[in-house]
């Protein structure tokens, strides 16, 4: 169900079937409604097996990266003598995203028992939840249910009374897009600046305090209840394009649109079907312009590509774009390109943590030429420096930040130059939101 | 720049921003909050990770972290005041200065711009008195500010007063919610 929406009949609610229902967050109904069977089968289960099983599944990472969840379990080495860690990455700042949000809100029992099954399955006896510092009500609903879960003994010194110890934490972030990215998150959490490291070593080797530690994404963690449950195959069978792409999706949709809200559907689902008929299409007399399909950090997609591509991984790429971490921010005829792409830019600059000269340059040489462009004080010549610091930008750092501030304005320039050499030849938004003085 | 993005929120109204020693300070982490950080150590295996939660604490008991209150974070934790001080400007959330009493966040990133989010902040910058982003209203009440995404886009415009996080705030709706702060 697609918090606030109703479940349309086309969505497939896996993870978002409890979306809205207040009466889920109790352990006592989440036990009624099935939860911690998968943690109780897990622990009765060899680590290798439910690494296997997860395998199996096809599921990939939903932080952005799309990294194949198995084989990321499958780096941690078990009886290497050392501590093992699981961090839960649940900074959830990239704008247009909004899903982890609402698993934590609505679903927190969904969270721990995948983090509990991941813990044991990487021989982790310790697992952090890092949540943003903003989340105020996912961190209140997430501390109620870890207390609920230790109080019940299903996590602890002595998990399900198997003996085996898997504590969980809940660490409130405190304000810092780049703690999302992972080797930053692992720095926030010992106390420091949240730089990203460089890599390798990955953190597999050396993560968090130094040691192996796995970290994924909040909607993957919530999967993995769900694959042990019904099994890998019919997990993998929830794909209708690519078969390297399985399992739902949780799409968050926001900006000029209908029906904003969440949305869960099929890897390989029609977009054009989704946009028009989940969401509602455009706001009455408008006209979709342009779609961020993955948050703001993915390539710009023109309304005839987003309507010819499939809503998995490989698909979002075929049409010129990423599925990210499938936010989809839709911009209708009444916005201007160049407003919104200079306001990304904004973002990059105002998070990036300046380590990297090409990133804490560009980002703010970027702002600065897009906002001269948007007030009608911009050059022909601004877009090839526009395009060049982009390259410049990509491939070049310590994290991938970077490149997400360079995607939108080299994505947004190929495919809507004529609106930005409008702004330069009419020296003002023709949209008229900013004459040129 | 504005001066919120200086590191920091001017409050030139707010009295109890005293100069540094005129004072005796009063340490935080005494009694019962002492024992709620005590509690909290074992989570880690390395004492600095404490770092985070304790700030928190220490903003949660005084509003704002001073450089007194780094200072004695720094030597609960076995860290040097200038570290502390490093890992607390790296942080949008921690305050270095005192703020009004209703700390007003609201997102402006483009998702919320493209529905309207700048209207919403001239409304509470007009409502709020305050005039400008960053500068605390004469009676000490309000402090606004633009925030980047706060994670809930498909609520245009998300706003945070303090700890409350408000969906779907709307020009219109800004006075009849500034009116219900006690
Ligand atoms: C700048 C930046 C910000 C990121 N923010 C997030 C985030 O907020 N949440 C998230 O899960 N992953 C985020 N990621 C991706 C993580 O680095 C990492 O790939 C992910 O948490 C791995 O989990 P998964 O394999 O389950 O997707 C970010 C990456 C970068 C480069
Ligand atoms: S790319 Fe930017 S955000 Fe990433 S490490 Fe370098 S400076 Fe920091
Ligand atoms: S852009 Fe405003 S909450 Fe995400």
């Amino acid at each position: 169900m697609g918090y606030p929406q109703q479940s349309h009949p086309k969505e497939t609610p896996v993870l978002s079937q409890y979306f809205g229902d207040a009466a889920a967050r109790s352990l006592f109904v989440w036990k009624q409604r099935g939860g911690y069977a998968a943690l109780e089968k897990a622990l009765g289960m060899a680590p290798a097996e439910i690494v296997a099983e997860v395998k199996e599944s096809g599921l990939r990472g939903r932080g952005g990266a799309g990294f194949p969840t198995g084989m990321k379990w499958s780096f941690m080495k078990p009886g290497d003598g050392k501590p093992h860690y699981l961090c839960v990455n649940a900074d959830e700042s990239e704008p247009g995203t909004f899903k982890d949000r609402e698993i934590m809100r609505w679903t927190p029992h969904a969270l721990i028992e995948g983090s509990a099954i991941a813990s044991y399955a990487i021989g982790a006896e310790t697992c952090y939840i890092y949540i943003r510092g903003e989340f105020t009500e996912p961190l209140r609903v997430m501390e109620a249910a870890v207390k609920e879960a230790y109080a019940a003994g299903i996590v602890g010194p002595n998990a399900m009374g198997t003996g085996k110890r898997i504590d969980v934490y809940v660490h409130k972030g405190a304000g810092a897009y780049i703690c999302g990215e992972e080797t930053a998150l692992m720095n926030s959490l010992e106390g420091k600046r949240g730089n990203p490291r460089i890599k390798p070593p990955f953190p597999a080797v050396a993560g968090v305090f130094g040691k192996p530690t796995t970290i994924n994404n909040v909607e993957t963690l919530a999967a993995v209840p769900h694959v042990l449950n019904k099994g890998p195959a019919w997990y993998k069978a929830m794909s209708h394009s690519n078969p390297k792409s399985t399992g739902t999706k949780l799409f968050s949709v926001c900006g000029n649109i209908a029906k904003p809200g969440n949305y869960e559907v099929e890897m390989g689902f029609p977009f054009k079907d989704f946009l028009f008929d989940l969401c509602g299409g455009p706001l009455p007399g408008r006209r979709f312009k342009a779609i961020v399909p993955g948050g703001s950090s993915v390539p710009i997609q023109t309304v005839e590509e987003a309507e010819a591509t499939l809503m998995d991984y490989e698909g979002f790429v075929a049409q010129g774009s990423m599925l990210g971490s499938g936010g989809v921010i839709v911009f209708d005829d009444a916005q201007c390109i160049v407003k919104h792409i200079a306001r990304f830019a904004r973002f990059y600059a105002h998070e990036s943590c300046a380590q990297c000269t090409q990133c804490r340059e560009g980002t703010a040489w970027c702002t600065r030429i897009l906002e001269r462009i948007e007030r009608g004080h911009g050059t022909m010549e601004d877009l090839d420096t526009l395009l060049e610091l982009s390259e410049n930008m990509t491939g070049t750092t310590i994290c991938v930040l970077s490149d997400s501030c360079a995607a939108p304005i080299v994505s947004g320039i190929q495919k809507f130059r004529a609106e930005f050499e409008a702004h330069i030849t009419g020296k003002r938004c023709p949209l008229g939101a900013t004459a040129a003085a | 720049m504005k001066v919120h993005e200086m590191g920091g929120i001017r409050a030139e109204s707010d009295s109890s921003h005293a100069e540094p020693g005129s004072v005796p300070y009063v340490p935080v982490f005494a009694g019962a909050v002492k024992q709620e950080l005590d509690a909290l150590l074992p989570r880690y295996p390395q004492k600095a990770a404490a770092l985070l939660p304790a700030l928190w604490i220490v903003q949660r008991e005084r509003g704002w972290v001073s450089d007194e209150a780094m200072t004695e974070v720094a030597q609960l934790l076995a860290l040097t005041p200038a570290y502390v001080k490093g890992v607390v400007t790296f942080y949008t959330m921690y305050h270095q200065h005192p703020v009004g009493k209703y700390f007003i966040q609201v997102c402006t990133t483009s998702p919320c711009g493209a529905c309207g989010a700048e209207k919403v902040v001239e409304a509470f910058l007009r409502h709020t008195r305050c005039g400008e982003l960053g500068i605390t209203s004469q009676d000490g009440r309000y402090t606004v500010i633009e925030v980047e995404c706060l994670g809930a886009c498909g609520f245009a415009t998300p706003v945070m007063v303090n700890e409350e996080f408000i969906e779907s705030v709307t020009p219109e709706k800004v006075p009849q919610l500034l009116s219900q702060l006690p």
